[in-house]
């Protein structure tokens, strides 16, 4: 294989000349979910046998809004104890100028990542982060409860809500008190701006900001598809779910207490472990599509990169660690354990990734589809309107005022933020 | 900040100086002073003047150096449109602001006056003479030696809607008629806030209730017990008025502390509009957003009602730090 030829051979010659340099001693943050800071370790333990280095996990909360303001927070002041950071894929074009370019350093391998990836971490032509894993949200789904109440997998969010409505009264009717129909993150945070956009983006709402800039969340399609799911909320969802975040809904999911379940892919892997009472009981299938003429299944683009502070003291060795993470070698692993997306086109193909992780060929086409955060048109201002956006919607789901009257409100705020230009 | 250079400024006794040794001791007095005050000028001082400045510059957390001062413009500004209309902008105008003022204080009166009423019947509980009164002291104040984040994580976890223990006695109990989602719904937020909030700084209030209630004299209580006095009247009569200053000074305390809350409510209900409290507001503008000028402007002035407050609050109540007349 010409790609894993030419990974050895840079990463034998990046070692060679490691081995001169004394072996650096670097630290990388993350906010990994589940199991994925063992995961990490593992493969750290295998980069520091390979190369010398020693490398300390910086773990942080797996909010990705905390996140964001502790590690902004480091950059301005230039901060060297973190040389590695792991960086959401919408951070780009507010932290450019703090990391490294990579263009050079990667310019061997990118090719074998998919463009629209590596697109998305450029900025003015600086390569920021490399990508470690992408991401599109599955629908997942109780087969064992669809097959005993004889319903098929609902391909529309209007079927989603009935079959969810009749599979939990039935199950509740039989003694199981704790079931729920639908769940998905509804806490207020950067989670229910994507769970949100695939709300209207599937009513054909378009995406709050489009690429060409212009604010078209006020809309009716976009206001009927968060309606319906304020209709959800204390119905075939828990009021609690505009509490939670990824590891809240997952909990309550893998304990056998919903019938559907919204998540990244993540959760595949953890639902299937040994000790999870629904093992083998549940699948996934792409998002439910809308209601009315641009109506489709969308799914948000997600992913998580690594990227180089360029406060490091030792960026050769940083970088060489960046390349590590992102290549074929430990993406394939990534894939296998964690059920994680590759952003290495090869690896759809890889045999034992199908055989080991079927969602994952499976997952493909939906995030080669999946509709990207505003976070390219909006720039350093992104946060603010993420957090505008999933303010509204929150309001609108906990019965504080109705969707229109919240969006008219948004769009005001946006185009005031807007200002002349994003 | 403002905590300490009140505190620092108000302990100064205020005596006439007469005799050449008070004279001298008050020098000596003096230079003890100075290292400390060069400290606080350091680390509350310096970084106060220094929010302060930024509030009327255009600085950006990337562009600190580069800063450029535009005067009030992130407090109040304002733009005539073409058809006469005044277009009002910035802190003093703005609604979230406002909210958070609001949600800040409600926060901080109801918190604190549950604290002083629960402190109050806890330090009489614990001035009594009975066994083991040593092992119940240092026991009830564990709530507050545990730092407010684990305690937090924790009482977010018992708050949970669906495995939360809060939610699961309830039902047991028949407390509950279906279970509540404490943090995520806007009427609970504010109460599960509060309820963790008593339940860790009531031990604090009852701590220093109960040192103002060792300091009253044994023999008045003999006394009014001679007299056949009942003992509620000695309660309001006698035990409230002695630790009337310790109680005031406990009360300032609480209410400067929880007039800057930040942490419990960060953990958490961190973006509830319900909860979002001064110093919450002022963090996500200052890093979240990357509006170091408007979020510095939002500590200006969170430290003036600060400051405000607790004047009002020495001035109405009266209260002495020095232990002078009672």
């Amino acid at each position: 294989m010409k790609l894993k030829t030419l990974l050895v051979s840079m990463m034998a010659s990046v070692t060679l000349v490691a081995g001169v340099a004394q072996a650096a001693e670097l630290s990388i943050v993350s906010g990994d979910t589940g199991t994925g800071l063992e995961f990490l370790r593992g493969q750290l333990d295998k980069f520091e046998a390979d190369t010398g280095h020693t490398v300390t996990i910086v773990p942080m909360p797996s909010s990705t809004t905390d996140q964001f303001g502790q590690y902004k927070l480091w950059l301005a002041a230039g901060n060297t104890d973190i040389d590695v950071y792991q960086t959401d894929v919408i951070w780009a074009p507010q932290l450019a100028d703090q990391f490294l370019d990579l263009t050079e350093a990667a310019a061997d391998i990118v090719g074998d990542h998919f463009p629209s990836i590596i697109e998305s971490q450029t900025v003015n032509g600086k390569l920021v982060a490399l990508p470690a894993f992408t991401d599109a949200p599955a629908l997942y789904y109780r087969k064992d409860l669809l097959e005993k109440h004889g319903k098929e997998v609902p391909t529309t969010w209007a079927e989603l809500e009935a079959t969810a409505k009749e599979i939990m009264d039935a199950e509740r009717a039989e003694g199981n008190a704790e079931m729920w129909g639908f769940l998905f993150q509804g806490n207020a945070y950067e989670g229910l701006t994507c769970n949100a956009l695939e709300w209207v983006k599937s009513f054909g709402g378009g995406q709050i900001v489009e690429p060409d800039g212009t604010i078209s969340i006020n809309n009716e399609q976009a206001a009927a598809a968060i309606d319906m799911v304020a209709g959800w909320v204390g119905n075939i969802s828990p009021e609690g779910n505009l509490a939670y975040m990824e590891e809240e809904s997952r909990g309550v999911w893998q304990l056998g207490n919903a019938v559907f379940h919204r998540n990244w892919p993540y959760a595949y892997s953890l639902g299937n472990g040994a000790d999870s009472p629904i093992a083998g009981k549940f699948d996934v299938a792409p998002l439910p599509a809308g209601d009315g003429p641009d109506a489709r299944s969308a799914a948000t683009l997600g992913g998580w990169n690594v990227a180089v502070s360029k406060y490091s003291p030792d960026p050769e060795a940083a970088t060489e660690l960046a390349l590590y993470l992102a290549s074929a070698e430990v993406q394939k692993e990534r894939a296998l354990m964690q059920s994680n997306l590759p952003t290495i086109e090869a690896l759809y193909d890889d045999a034992d990734i199908a055989a080991g992780q079927p969602i994952i060929p499976a997952w493909k086409e939906i995030f080669q589809n999946a509709v990207p955060r505003p976070s390219a048109p909006t720039q350093a201002k992104y946060n603010e309107v993420s957090s505008l956006f999933w303010s509204a919607v929150h309001d609108t789901l906990s019965g504080n005022g109705s969707a229109a009257e919240n969006l008219e409100v948004l769009e005001a705020d946006l185009t005031d933020l807007k200002g002349e230009a994003w | 900040m403002a905590t300490e250079t009140l505190g620092a400024t108000a302990v100064v006794p205020k005596r006439k100086i007469v005799s050449e040794l008070t004279q001298q001791r008050a020098r000596a007095a003096r230079l003890f002073l100075i290292p400390m005050l060069i400290a606080l000028a350091i680390v509350a001082g310096w970084p106060l003047l220094r929010s302060i400045y930024f509030s009327f510059t255009d600085a950006s957390l990337t562009n600190l150096a580069g800063a450029e001062w535009i005067g009030f413009g992130n407090y109040l500004r304002w733009q005539v449109l073409d058809s006469g209309a005044v277009r009002y902008r910035g802190l003093l105008v703005d609604p979230n602001w406002w909210n958070a003022v609001w949600n800040t204080v409600r926060f901080a009166f109801t918190s604190v006056a549950f604290e002083a009423v629960l402190g109050m019947i806890v330090a009489l509980v614990l001035n009594a003479e009975f066994k083991g009164r040593g092992i119940v002291r240092a026991a009830i104040l564990i709530p507050w030696a545990i730092p407010t984040i684990v305690s937090a994580r924790m009482w977010s976890w018992m708050l949970n809607d669906q495995f939360g223990i809060l939610n699961d006695l309830g039902m047991r109990l028949g407390l509950l008629s279906q279970k509540v989602a404490w943090t995520a719904s806007a009427d609970t937020a504010m109460t599960a806030v509060l309820i963790v909030d008593i339940w860790k700084t009531t031990p604090f209030m009852a701590l220093l209730i109960l040192a103002g209630l060792q300091m009253i004299p044994k023999d008045i209580y003999e006394a009014a017990e001679i007299d056949g006095v009942h003992p509620v009247k000695q309660f309001f009569k006698i035990t409230l008025p002695l630790v009337r200053p310790a109680l005031m000074v406990a009360i300032i305390f609480r209410l400067l502390d929880a007039l800057r809350i930040f942490d419990l409510i960060y953990v958490l209900t961190p973006n509830s509009a319900a909860t979002k409290t001064m110093s919450v507001l002022a963090r996500e503008n200052l890093f979240d957003f990357d509006k170091f000028a408007y979020g510095s402007a939002m500590s200006t002035l969170l430290f003036l009602i600060i400051a405000l407050l607790t004047i009002l609050y020495i001035w109405l109540g009266r209260v002495r730090f020095d232990g002078g007349d009672r």
